[in-house]
């Protein structure tokens, strides 16, 4: 019995190593070759430090392991202790770049003067992610069915002017789906978040009137529940019916997700939509100092089968560093994680939005000017 | 033999170990100096800086509703109070039952599980108490707090609708009261058992009820105690952090409805739910923040040695 036991582990095990060599060969024939990451041209080796936005971790670990490949002498640390934070350790010197969920305020960007050698700190988009609509409605979502909303429904949801799910102006958009009479319990981040600033920043730009508040990184009224990080946001609206919330597509799993309206259409969520309202969308030009790429969103965006909900998240670091090999990194780092190979790595890892070329093409341009 | 021809062999010894004992003792004191200094330090800029930087600050923590430093730790303060009160409400009152069971009533078996298991419950560390009660308790008490909202809700501190998930304060209460439980429990235990045998035989003989013997001898004889131990549990609940953090849903009123989402929240959860993504400026308005509740803990350990004190008197 035991070498039937034992054979059966083994057949299992053969088993899974040839699938894993097929998936394995379709992965080489999806995406370019490994190899041919683009890295400086002599490879880089030492310790190197970085910090910042818990939303890029499982990005970074991605790029961690890809860059390592090419460059297996270089020793890569990532610790995800928040935006605010990583840019603060940025700046005191102890990191050779940092990720943030926004891009650097003018100040920071002064401060950043005794940091490096030469001029003052940019920053790179480098991840995009969409943000999904995601709710838990008895009858609708755990059927595998989804629902239709424009920019103004979405906002009058999470002002509270909405309350009901069979409300007129949701049920009129859905007309194949039978809602509940059921109150709406919106669910929100309670703790400072990037995903939220990019959420209340598309129902300022779309819903126009219906989205009175301030833009911030925090919750902006007291309606519905808080719930920390994404993945306290996720299992609130899990734990009960009729809840509606916003988080990163990657973590919503089963949930049912909004479609939202864009010109005359319902574009569902997914990386490539996302990936299609950031061609439409702009680098934003009024930035101070030198090298800084912002993109602006386009949240109005008409452009065909576009998500208008991401949230684009940035690496900063120094034109020049104090120490050369820690600029060579850096320089080395930042070209392949906004390459291909790296942004359809991050893809693969966390579903991600690849940044489009009229994007990339700009990040080129900054990353070339470093030395 | 040689013990004997060398009687003050001892008393070197008693000097270094009479040292490391007012070390030790000393070194209680360094700490608490030594937290307080650093608390004041660094709520300094909070308290004592540019008031429009810091304005600007609370304004980015709350969405900009509240911009002074005391209209901010106002609601946290409040929070924390109410929800550390109703836990030692709810807990005390269990406790006083279990005790007097495991002293008085359960037979001497019974008695020894009992004890095992409250001294375990103890031993949990406060994060499993927020997993559990977050993840089973929340979405399993739901029903009940809509009952209650039902046929209670002319009170108005159960005013419904009940909120689902149940991420509320009553919810938070409940997990607390069951981990400051077992501190009450045991401490009020091993004072119910020490009650004076004669004091209780002879309320007995008197013709009293156990229940009159309980009410005559023990209560008045452990008053003292219990008392303590309830202080010692309302400042683990007042300072309890994950448990608060993993179940409630945050808001910044003086509201007391506490079957609602988003009304109130803990001065130590708020720090821990901010601290990841504060600048600066705003680690020094948490910390300010750590500083009032601080104070309110020593202020809570004060009262109680008055409360003791005055009942031993008696």
């Amino acid at each position: 019995m035991s070498t039937s036991t034992i054979r059966r582990i083994v057949a299992a095990v053969a088993g899974v190593a040839l699938l894993g060599s097929v998936a394995a060969c379709g992965d080489n024939a999806a995406i370019d070759d490994p190899d041919t990451v683009p890295s400086s041209k002599t490879e880089i080796s030492g310790n190197f430090a970085g910090a910042g936005a818990s939303s890029q971790q499982a990005a970074v670990e991605a790029w961690i392991s890809g860059f390592q490949r090419v460059n297996p002498q270089a020793k890569i640390s990532y610790n995800p202790s928040g935006s605010g934070a990583g840019v603060t350790t940025f700046l005191t010197g102890a990191t050779a770049w940092a990720s943030s969920d926004k891009p650097l305020d003018h100040e920071e960007v002064n401060e950043s003067k005794s940091v490096c050698k030469e001029g003052t700190a940019f920053d790179v988009p480098v991840y995009a992610t969409p943000i999904a609509v995601a709710f838990n409605l008895n009858g609708v979502s755990d059927t595998g069915q989804h629902l239709r909303m424009d920019a103004s429904t979405i906002a009058k949801i999470f002002n509270g002017s909405i309350t009901q799910w069979n409300d007129p102006a949701i049920a009129k958009q859905n007309p194949d789906v039978t809602l509940p009479h059921l109150p709406i319990t919106i669910v929100h981040r309670s703790d400072k978040s990037g995903t939220t600033l990019n959420f209340v920043e598309y129902l300022k730009a779309a819903a126009g009137n219906d989205w009175k508040y301030d833009l911030s990184e925090n919750w902006p009224n007291e309606l519905g529940q808080g719930a920390k990080g994404t993945s306290g946001v996720v299992s609130t609206i899990t734990q009960a019916n009729g809840t509606i919330g916003y988080a990163d597509l990657s973590q919503v799993g089963e949930l049912g997700t909004v479609a939202v309206k864009v010109g005359d259409d319902y574009v569902p969520i997914s990386a490539k939509s996302a990936s299609n309202a950031l061609v439409d969308s702009k680098i934003d030009e009024s930035v101070q100092g030198a090298n800084r790429v912002v993109v602006a969103i386009n949240h109005n965006t008409k452009a065909e089968n576009a998500y208008p909900i991401v949230m684009i998240s940035y690496d900063i670091a120094c034109p020049v560093y104090k120490d050369e090999n820690t600029g060579r990194f850096a320089q080395a780092w930042l070209t392949y994680i906004t390459s291909q190979p790296g942004q359809i790595a991050a893809q693969k890892a966390t579903g991600s939005a690849p940044l489009p070329s009229n994007i990339t093409d700009a990040v080129e341009a900054s990353i070339e000017a470093m030395n | 033999m040689s013990s004997l021809t060398k009687p003050v062999s001892g008393k070197r010894f008693d000097t270094v170990f009479r040292g490391i004992v007012y070390a030790c003792g000393i070194l209680i004191l360094v700490v608490l100096a030594a937290v307080t200094v650093f608390l004041f330090v660094r709520a300094w800029p909070a308290i004592g800086g540019n008031h429009e930087d810091v304005a600007d600050t609370i304004g980015k923590f709350t969405g900009g509703k509240i911009t002074s430093f005391w209209g901010y730790v106002g609601p946290l303060l409040f929070g924390t109070v109410l929800v550390a009160a109703i836990a030692l409400v709810v807990a005390f009152f269990v406790s006083m039952g279990i005790a007097l069971f495991i002293s008085h009533y359960a037979p001497k078996k019974l008695a020894t599980v009992l004890n095992y298991i409250v001294d375990l419950l103890a031993a949990i560390p406060s994060v499993i108490y927020g997993l559990w009660g977050g993840l089973v308790l929340v979405p399993a008490i739901y029903p009940f707090w809509n009952w209650v909202a039902q046929y209670l809700g002319w009170i108005p501190i159960f005013a419904g609708p009940a909120a689902n998930p149940a991420r509320t304060v009553a919810s938070v209460s409940v997990v607390l009261a069951i981990m400051i439980l077992p501190i009450i429990t045991s401490i009020s235990r091993d004072i119910f058992q020490q009650t004076p045998r004669l004091l209780q035989e002879a309320a007995l003989g008197l013709g009293a009820t156990k229940w009159e013997m309980i009410k005559l001898a023990v209560i008045p004889f452990g008053k003292s105690g219990v008392i303590s131990a309830s202080m010692l549990g309302l400042g683990r609940a007042l300072g309890e952090t994950m448990a608060v953090l993993m179940i409630l849903s945050p808001g910044l009123t003086y509201s007391v409805q506490l079957l609602k989402a988003s009304q109130n929240q803990t001065i130590a959860a708020n720090i821990a739910a901010q601290y990841p993504e504060a600048n600066g400026l705003g680690v020094s308005v948490l910390i300010a923040t750590g500083l009032v509740l601080f104070v309110l803990t020593f202020l809570v350990n004060l009262l109680a040695r008055k409360i003791t004190q005055k009942a031993s008197v008696k």
